[in-house]
């Protein structure tokens, strides 16, 4: 069997010795059950060791691995070289972040982020030990648990638009989480959560132009998250305003 | 040393890739039917200056830049008609019991109730 | 704590939305292309037109379907501005647009009173 090679254009940025970022062209052998990061760790192991990028499980499970392929946001360890033989495959960070070097790029906005949506159960009564655990059942799971599936991938943040023109947008993912937190039974912490996500930059900003779920690799559907955070939001604001008596 | 490289969203973004484009292209539809919108207000405020002024203005609409337009409105506002309805699941998680209605039945119902006010406007305006 | 208004506007972006999906397309239909290229002959005859259109529950379904849409557009327009890159003029985007429907409604009631 002749040795098919597929080629690798990736993004190189080295901020000690470029000013401005060049592209590699790299030649890897094409095996039919290769992804996208087995072709760059044999790029790292074998022709050039100096490329950086970052990956982990290489299974679709850590969220380490996101890249831009062929201008699609995706993770490179489910990005099959197959589907791209025999063309070349252009790889690049993942757009709307900084680029640290290489592939690698600088995501402190996004881990901020998700601080600001307080992404824990918060309790305003803390029943004693001896009450036991928090109970719930399957259905009240249900509710939430598809947006519990987030892997912190940013593969929606690379492909938000609106995150890409205004970096200060508080993002899918980000909101998503908020939202599993907002719909788990256990949680009481709605209220603090509703100043971050009705803030300026929050969920206001989302124009429902949907690309984050199309790219979610965890099937999340965080623009469903953002639609139903409206939502909510609407209806608490008219409660606020025509009964502002009652409280909440 | 560190210092991180910015790539700045072009203000073409929205030409880069079909997604974006068909976005773009759903944005817009709003525009044609606000146009649309004020032609139908004119519609109605000649209806009241009496049938001279009617049939004038009908005369008008059969121009055919006036064609032109409504066909392409008509095409805008049915490109926003078919994305509504596609995407109106989304914001609203209706539960029978214990289960999540489907996306499908949500979006099918709405498609449902888009024939019945067609043909009921239909009905009554024909 | 300022209480945002933006709840209000998406609130009307999606009242107008259900109402210009649902019934703009037929609308543009009738009035656009089947009346001015006469394929309904006498449904568009001027007497019948006009005894139609006044009726109470004619020009509230009429105001109904102008107003609401045009706070859609608004909405939608105003954020599509932005996305076209005109973040810097947010604020005099939004009152325009805004002002805009709110200006069209107006009209609209003036109009379908005075019929």
């Amino acid at each position: 069997m002749a040795d098919q090679t597929i080629t690798l254009e990736i993004f190189r940025y080295r901020a000690e010795q470029d000013s401005e970022p060049t592209f590699q062209r790299y030649d890897v052998p094409y095996r039919d059950d290769w992804v996208v990061l087995d072709a760059i760790n044999y790029i790292k192991d074998r022709l050039d060791g100096t490329l950086s990028y970052r990956w982990s499980c290489r299974m679709g499970v850590c969220g380490s691995c996101g890249m831009m392929i062929n201008g699609v946001p995706k993770l490179s360890c489910a990005a099959f070289l197959k589907e791209y033989f025999p063309n070349p495959i252009r790889v690049e960070p993942l757009a709307n972040f900084p680029v640290e070097r290489d592939l690698v790029i600088v995501m402190d906005d996004f881990i901020e982020k998700l601080g600001h949506v307080k992404p824990w159960l918060i309790r305003e009564d803390m029943p004693p030990l001896e009450q036991g655990e928090f109970r719930q059942t399957p259905a009240q799971l249900d509710v939430y648990k598809q947006f519990s599936m987030c892997i912190n991938c940013m593969l929606c943040y690379a492909a938000c638009p609106v995150y890409g023109l205004e970096p200060a947008f508080l993002g899918p993912a980000a909101i998503a989480l908020a939202q599993r937190y907002n719909l788990d039974s256990r949680d009481q912490g709605n209220a603090q959560r509703q100043a971050v996500l009705t803030s300026e930059d929050g969920i206001w900003d989302c124009t429902l132009v949907g690309e984050c779920t199309v790219v979610c690799p965890a099937h999340v559907d965080p623009a469903g998250a953002i639609q139903r955070a409206k939502v909510t939001a609407t209806v608490n604001w008219y409660r606020d305003v025509l009964l502002p008596w009652g409280k909440r | 040393m560190s210092r991180p490289y910015n790539r700045p969203m072009p203000g073409t973004w929205w030409l880069t890739n079909r997604a974006y484009f068909l976005f773009m292209v759903r944005e817009l539809t709003s525009v044609f039917i606000a146009i649309y919108l004020v032609l139908l207000l004119i519609l109605i405020n000649r209806i009241a200056a009496g049938p001279d002024a009617y049939r004038a203005y009908v005369t008008l609409l059969a121009s055919p830049g006036m064609l032109a337009f409504h066909l392409i409105a008509l095409a805008g506002a049915l490109y926003h008609s078919i994305t509504w309805f596609s995407l109106a699941p989304r914001g609203l998680a209706v539960r029978l019991g214990e289960r999540r209605v489907p996306d499908a039945i949500i979006a099918g119902s709405n498609f449902a109730a888009w024939v019945v006010a067609t043909l009921v406007i239909a009905w009554i305006v024909l | 704590m300022k209480r945002s208004s933006e709840p209000l506007w998406w609130s009307l972006f999606a009242a107008g939305g259900v109402v210009a999906a649902l019934f703009v397309p037929v609308l543009i239909l009738l009035t656009g292309i089947v009346a001015p290229v006469g394929w309904a002959g006498q449904a568009f005859a001027y007497e019948r037109i006009a005894a139609l259109v006044g009726h109470p529950l004619s020009r509230l379904f009429l105001f109904t379907v102008i107003s609401l849409p045009l706070f859609h557009w608004a909405h939608r327009f105003r954020f599509t501005l932005v996305d076209l890159g005109f973040r810097g003029a947010r604020s005099a985007i939004a009152i325009a647009c805004y002002g805009a429907a709110i200006v069209g409604t107006a009209v609209a009631a003036f109009v379908l009173i005075r019929l």
